[in-house]
This record gives C-alpha cells, sequence and structure tokens, in this order.
C-alpha cells in the first residue's frame, strides 16, 4: 500500500456490504433519506456536509461533495462559507473549554 | 483546435451509446420535425470554455445571405412549429435582421439565441425592435451568478454585461408577464459536473436575479455541458475526461430518449446542409450519414430515419435529459 487514500477507492464504497450486507442496507437507505429533500433543500444539505467532511477531515467526503455541491448549483464562495462556519465551531468549541481551564485555574490559585 | 468526429476517433471509457440504446431495448429514429435550427455561424467574440462548437473571435464561418433565402425556402416549405436561431454568437452576422424577418411569418414561434455581450457591442436597438415586433423569445446563457464561476467559463467582464443587457430586456417588457416577450436563461455548469435540476436552479435564480439586481426573467433551462469541441480538449487536458463521461453515462436515463432533441429538430449549419442536431454538426456526423442541402431538400427528413449517435450522446441522456 503505498498510500492510506486513494480517490480511485472511493467508488468501492459500495463493497463496504459484502461481509454485513444487511448493515450497510440500512446504513446506505438511511444515507439516502437523509440527503433528500425535505425541510432543507437538497442543496442546503450538500453544504452541511461539505462543512462537516473538512470538520472530520475525511478526503473522500471532501471530494464527494465538493462536487455534488456544485452539482446541486452551489459556487466556491458559498462552499468556502460553509467551511468556515466548520472551522468556527471547531475553533470555538476549542476556545470555550478555556472556561474549564479558567475554573480549575481559579480553584487552585490563591 | 480539437473537433470531436466520431465515436470511433477517440474511445471514451464508457460503453458505446448506441450499443446503451440497444440493451434498453432503444434506438434513436428521428420522428416528425418541429423545430429548425439555424446555426448562423462560428464566429463568436466569446470563446466559451465549455463551447461545443469552438466557436470564438477566430471563426469565420458565417452563414451568408444567399444560404438564409435557402434556409427560409426550406422553411416555408416544411412547416416548423418553431425556429431557433443559434450561433456562435448570431448577434455578429451582418444579415440576422434580414433573416429574422425572412423567418418570422414562416413558424409559430420564432427564438434567437442571444450572445449578450456581443448584443451589447453592437448598434442593437433596431435588433430589438425587431425582435419585439415579431415576438421572438430571447434565450440566453447565464452559468451562474456570481463573477468566478460566470466569468471563467465565458470570459472576464461577461456577468456584467450580461446582467446589464438583461436589465435593459427587462426595460423592453422581456421577461415580464405581462408583455407576452419571453426571455429564457440556459444555465451550464461551469466545468466537469453534472448541472442541477431545472426546478431548484430556477428558483434559486429568479430569487437571487430579483433580490440582488430586480431582474426577471420567463425560465431557466439547466443542461450538462457536452463532451466536444473545446470542452472535450479541457476535459482531456484537466484529466477530467474520464471521469466525466463516466458521471455522464452513470446518469443515463432511458426515459429522456423518447424526448431527445434530436428527434424532431433539424439542424443546419453554416453553410446550409443538414444535421440531426448541433452536436452531430459539431462532430461532423450529417442527418441520414450524407451531406445534404437545404436547397435540396423538399421537406424535413423522413420519420423513421436513423440519427448517428456518438459518446457525447450521453450528456442529452443524463438525468432528466437534453430535449
Amino acid at each position: 500500500m503505498e498510500t492510506y487514500y486513494s480517490p480511485k477507492d472511493l467508488k468501492k464504497f459500495a463493497e463496504i456490504g459484502s461481509e454485513a450486507p444487511e448493515l450497510a442496507r440500512k446504513f446506505f437507505d438511511y444515507y439516502n433519506a437523509v440527503f433528500a429533500e425535505g425541510e432543507l433543500t437538497e442543496r442546503e444539505k450538500a453544504l452541511i456536509a461539505l462543512a462537516v467532511a473538512h470538520a472530520v477531515q475525511c478526503p473522500y467526503c471532501i471530494d464527494a461533495y465538493t462536487q455534488t455541491c456544485l452539482e446541486k448549483g452551489s459556487n466556491a464562495a458559498e462552499m468556502t462559507e460553509a467551511i468556515h462556519v466548520a472551522t468556527a465551531i471547531r475553533g470555538g468549541a476549542s476556545l470555550v473549554h478555556g472556561v474549564q481551564m479558567r475554573n480549575v485555574n481559579a480553584k487552585l490559585s490563591l | 483546435m480539437e473537433i470531436f468526429s466520431g465515436e470511433a476517433a477517440v474511445k471514451a471509457p464508457v460503453q458505446p451509446f448506441a450499443e446503451r440504446l440497444a440493451g434498453h431495448g432503444l434506438e434513436l429514429r428521428r420522428g416528425t420535425a418541429q423545430t429548425l435550427q439555424v446555426n448562423v455561424g462560428l464566429t463568436c467574440n466569446q470563446a466559451c470554455r465549455h463551447c461545443h462548437l469552438a466557436a470564438g473571435p477566430g471563426r469565420s464561418e458565417s452563414m451568408d445571405r444567399a444560404t438564409m433565402a435557402q434556409v427560409a425556402a426550406f422553411a416555408a416549405r416544411s412547416r416548423f412549429r418553431c425556429i431557433d436561431i443559434t450561433g456562435g454568437a448570431p448577434e455578429l452576422n451582418p444579415d440576422l435582421e434580414w433573416f429574422l424577418a425572412a423567418l418570422a411569418p414562416l413558424a409559430p414561434r420564432l427564438m434567437l439565441r442571444s450572445n449578450l455581450t456581443a448584443l451589447a457591442a453592437r448598434p442593437h436597438e433596431e435588433l430589438l425592435a425587431l425582435c419585439r415586433r415579431h415576438r421572438v423569445a430571447i434565450v440566453t446563457s447565464l452559468p451562474a451568478l456570481n463573477a468566478s464561476q460566470t466569468d471563467a467559463q465565458r470570459g472576464e467582464g461577461v456577468l456584467a454585461t450580461s446582467l446589464a443587457m438583461l436589465r435593459k430586456l427587462n426595460g423592453l417588457g422581456y421577461g415580464r408577464p405581462e408583455a407576452g416577450l419571453e426571455l429564457d436563461l440556459v444555465a451550464n455548469p461551469t466545468g466537469a459536473f453534472l448541472p442541477p435540476s431545472q426546478c431548484q436552479a430556477e428558483q434559486k435564480f429568479r430569487g437571487d436575479l430579483a433580490r440582488k439586481w430586480g431582474i426577471v426573467f420567463t425560465r431557466l433551462f439547466t443542461f450538462a455541458n457536452v463532451p466536444l469541441g473545446r470542452f472535450r480538449k479541457w476535459l482531456k487536458e484537466s484529466g477530467n475526461f474520464e471521469n466525466y463521461m463516466e458521471r455522464l453515462a452513470a446518469a443515463f436515463n432511458p426515459a429522456t430518449v423518447e424526448g431527445l432533441m434530436c428527434r424532431t429538430l433539424v439542424s443546419v449549419a453554416w453553410d446550409g446542409f443538414l444535421y440531426d442536431c448541433d452536436f452531430n454538426l459539431a462532430a461532423g456526423l450529417p442527418a441520414g450519414s450524407v451531406r445534404r442541402h437545404v436547397s435540396q431538400m423538399a421537406g424535413p427528413p423522413a420519420p423513421g430515419e436513423p440519427i448517428a449517435t456518438g459518446d457525447y450522446c450521453y450528456a442529452c441522456t443524463a438525468g432528466a435529459g437534453f430535449t
């Protein structure tokens, strides 16, 4: 194995069902239902997926959902803003734990 | 410049289109002709990167008035429901006004595929007055509502000029339901990806154009880019060809075949020769596999005549299709 990630592997995703087909069927049925138009449009859901893909740093998901966002009519500026939302939450999640640091510091310090 | 010439020229990584049709028990044959599409030339002020005809400023092919008269005579003896003028940029053909006036009485519907930047760059008051007088539907390309995508596909400054011209057309009544003057938009993807659903894209364009620029339009169409001409060349050079063809083929929808435009359309090239569609024109595959000139035709090609296909046909059968 030369690299852990290959773009071609994305197309093999369905093969994950070969060992546990019933679980895979349930997962993919659920997955497809999640991304169908509901209260949110397919375009909005794809932008959320792209942002989450960056938060979980999944190269497969970034590849797939950049293409999906374009095919749902989003542009680079919208995709970039979505990634900033993920970034803000990731950064904010670290920073807000500073409250715990302050609590501990207050308890230990004179 | 590369013009794709038939399926055998460059083997695409997908099943041959005719074979795919046969697998579904389908074949592509002409129906009753309803639309006459006339390509009045490949000259264009833009060199759009997705152009299947590789039209541009360097192209000099242009329909002359004698050929236009032959096309009008053909239309008169054929009774089409719609006549559709395209290019290149039709506005750059010096005989466009003459041609529109000659065709207007010959079909219930006359369409002009306008290149808004070419229209803006030439005197256009008389042309637009003529279009209004004959109720010519104006159809124009607008791939996106941001400059980075539109200008990347069509050239620098194209979005700003297009928006200015759309406002002008709205001012003349185009796109306003009460005026009955049709203004349609065509949004092609700005790269190697499939178009959004027409319904969702129309909703977004309608909202954004009205809110940001006060622009209205009649309908929006989304079509996949056809892997021919300049777009095919770019697909290969950018390493996107294989994935794009696979994507088109994976989206093959057999239900689109019945309504494909090539079944009911006659495409006439700038030199007067006949094709089943503008894409077969770009690929150099004549209707009925023989070069026939409008002046030789007693009427449109007969129903039942087979239609030549290539791998690029997958662009018309992807998803909701290209009708």
